[in-house]
């Protein structure tokens, strides 16, 4: 560690050569390690497409069932078919297709005739059979898939999600 | 603001000693003689890093199952962003590491650094020499590929001739069935959980060792005033990292690592070709043959590595200066001219495995010796209408991939997936879903992972009352009870070769009423319509006698 003027100044160049080189080296590991842990979901085909959810034609008015269904599931490099259901109401005015998952934490609920309403049994949240909150923590109302009918049986799309003010 | 971030720093090493120690790190002392030809071991180090971190991301989306192994690499190299860049980096990397770490082993050679007090250092080092040849050997396996898979199979043989204890390797290596799930599994173990921990170990330990007796320093360097190794050795280093960071790149982003068809342990014609560094060992085994294989695959070997760790102790006299060192010279240089000789020997003598796998796997050139289900796949095919965007063998240019070269790298679900809705597997396809059953569509996906560029066009050319018959045979599931060209079940008779034995009519007439042959048969009349019966009669007039 000389003290003359060349060799401090050859020192700062070793410096920031140093730095430099490790931080371009680090970085073109990184970029790469967050694309790859973080695939963008423009490649996942997952979601899209409908699903044959079933005949409703034998669904009474105002009483809520659920449908089970073949459902196809693309999970990374797997595609595979899975076992899904729905909560199916048939109103006066339109087919609801409920995700079967509450909107708080996600658990499973059911249709309590006796007291007209949708139960999640995990912090009790309770739905109208439109899918309003009615009590509980539940944050919003239950989440719907799109629907479309041919014919007789009923055909789901996406979850869409429903703004805590009931989708205005 | 400064005076901050020392107090916090002062605060911090008070109590862990972190900046000490890095400071005592950064400012060793090293021999005046020290220079760029030091630089190999930290090279190394900073590839063991380099692998470290690619592997584990690999890990993040890899399936470590057979089968699913195959895939989820698939789905990496093929899907995920930068998945190709870093299956590269880890398999280019690995053969640097090999590169760098024979460098290094040569530079301490020639210099004689492996002389008293640092025999044990040099020990370690070949221990970390093996550890990287484990590496690269479990590491083959882990695609799942037709590859790796037949690799292994010879290397789980060789371990088997080891005398005494080569039955126990085996099975420590899960081979004991031949290579499978237990042999996956072990060799996954070793590769990310053992081996990583060993390595660390050793190379700490390595590591140690070095510090402790510094850095060798050539004779003329002895008593001369001694160097930091920061920042001068470190800019060193790095420039040396760097160079080989480029490289490394470079390699990953530009040549692909070949991802071969799935592993397949039924075809007997797949030459398994090792890794570069293997090479020269698997070249050697051709000189061996019957009772003295031994010799080639496990005693010279083992030798070779006792004669590594037995250096120091071999050559004990007093440290030179490096132009005076002319016969270590000569040895390093006439085991790398072996090692040479022998690799270049293998690499003219081994043919190129991809090719020689599916252009001789039989039967594929006739359309004669397909499956019912696979020529049924044909007529699904012609049904579908898959030639309005696909080509079978090369020709005119059409929307979709040519099928012939296309169809090696897609795994049976992907094609599944791809002709119940084209446009979710492709996005943008025009073609809409089709309306064949599973069982049908499974016939399309066999079909097509049978064409090479090689039989696409005979393929092409099947007449149409072999591919009306293959449906019509299907449908009828005559595959419940006969055998064509090896598929079905065996409890009616074989239909190869019952064109050979029985006329046209006959044929007919058995198919309309089986019992007027045989009261005892319990095959069901088929009346089939006199265009479909005509196909079927010349279907099986035209199956090959004998599948060989
Ligand atoms: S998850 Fe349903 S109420 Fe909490």
């Amino acid at each position: 560690m000389g003290k003359d003027p060349q060799s401090s100044s050859r020192r700062t160049f070793y410096q920031r050569m140093i730095y430099g080189v490790s931080s371009l080296i680090a970085a073109s590991l990184t970029v790469p390690a967050v694309g790859y842990l973080f695939p963008s979901r423009r490649k996942g085909n997952a979601g899209k497409g409908w699903t044959d959810a079933g005949d409703v034609s034998a669904l009474p008015l105002n009483e809520p069932r659920e449908l089970a269904f073949q459902r196809k599931r693309v999970d990374g490099w797997k595609t595979s078919t899975e076992r899904a259901t729905a909560w199916v109401v048939r109103t006066d005015r339109e087919l609801i297709a409920f995700s079967p998952r509450c909107t708080h934490l996600g658990c499973g609920y059911h249709w309590e005739t006796d007291n007209d309403r949708f139960v999640c049994p995990c912090h009790t949240s309770g739905f109208s059979i439109t899918g309003e909150v009615l009590e509980g923590p539940a944050p919003r109302p239950l989440d719907r898939f799109e629907t479309r009918t041919e014919g007789n049986r009923l055909w789901l799309g996406r979850v869409r999600t429903i703004p805590e003010n009931g989708g205005q | 603001m400064r005076d901050l971030i020392r107090r916090i720093l002062d605060w911090v090493d008070h109590r862990t000693g972190f900046e000490t120690a890095v400071k005592n790190f950064l400012y060793e002392d090293i021999p005046a003689s020290s220079g760029w030809h030091q630089v190999f071991g930290s090279v190394a180090l900073f590839l063991f890093f380099v692998q470290a971190f690619t592997g584990v991301l690999l890990a993040f989306n890899y399936a470590p199952q057979p089968g699913d192994a195959y895939h989820s690499l698939q789905y990496i190299v093929n899907q995920i962003t930068g998945g190709r860049l870093i299956r590269g980096l880890h398999h280019w990397g690995s053969s640097l590491m090999v590169v760098v770490v024979g460098l290094h082993m040569i530079q301490v050679a020639l210099w004689g650094a492996y002389k008293k007090p640092r025999e044990a250092t040099w020990i370690l080092g070949v221990l970390l020499l093996l550890l990287v040849l484990a590496f690269g050997l479990t590491g083959y396996l882990l695609p799942w590929d037709n590859r790796a898979y037949w690799a292994t199979v010879v290397t789980i043989q060789i371990a088997g001739l080891a005398p005494l204890f080569g039955e126990y390797l085996v099975e420590f290596l899960g081979g004991t069935e031949g290579v499978g799930v237990s042999t996956f599994t072990r060799f996954y173990t070793l590769h990310v959980l053992m081996l990583p921990a060993l390595t660390v170990l050793v190379m700490m330990l390595h590591i140690h060792l070095v510090r402790k007796h510094g850095v060798t320093p050539s004779p003329r360097a002895i008593g001369k005033p001694k160097k930091k190794f920061y920042p001068g050795q470190a800019f060193k280093d790095l420039m040396a990292f760097f160079a080989v960071f480029i490289l490394l790149f470079v390699l990953a982003a530009t040549v692909d690592v070949p991802l071969e068809r799935l592993a397949d342990p039924s075809d007997s014609t797949y030459v398994p070709r090792p890794e570069w560094y293997f090479l020269f060992l698997f070249q050697m085994l051709k000189f061996f043959e019957g009772r003295w294989e031994v010799v080639g695959a496990v005693i010279l070997p083992t030798l070779a590595v006792l004669a590594l760790l037995a250096v120091p102790f071999l050559d004990r006299a007093k440290v030179k200066r490096i132009q005076q060192r002319t016969l270590a010279f000569a040895v390093v240089g006439v085991v790398l001219a072996g090692w040479l000789a022998l690799t270049v020997a293998a690499d003219l003598t081994t043919p190129e495995p991809v090719a020689s796998a599916r252009e001789t796997s039989p039967g594929a050139a006739d359309w004669r010796l397909l499956t019912p289900v696979e020529l049924a796949g044909r007529a699904y095919f012609r049904r579908e209408k898959c030639a309005d965007c696909h080509n079978l063998a090369e020709g005119e240019p059409k929307m979709g991939p040519t099928l012939a070269t296309v169809s090696q790298r897609k795994p049976t679900e992907w094609l599944m997936a791809h002709f119940g809705n084209p446009s979710e597997a492709v996005p943008g396809s025009p073609r809409p879903a089709t309306t064949l059953s599973d069982e049908d569509l499974n016939g399309l996906a066999a079909f097509v992972l049978k064409l090479t560029p090689t039989n696409a066009a005979a393929l092409e050319a099947v007449p149409p009352y072999a591919m009306r018959a293959a449906v019509i045979y299907q449908e009828s599931q005559c595959g419940a009870c006969h055998v064509v060209n090896g598929s079905g079940e065996e409890s009616g008779p074989p239909l190869n070769g019952v064109g050979q034995r029985r006329t046209a009519e006959w044929l007919e007439e058995h198919f309309r009423d089986p019992q007027k042959f045989d009261p005892q048969s319990v095959m069901p009349p088929y009346d089939f319509p006199t265009g479909d019966m005509k196909a079927m009669v010349a279907y099986m007039q035209a199956l090959p006698p004998e599948l060989q």
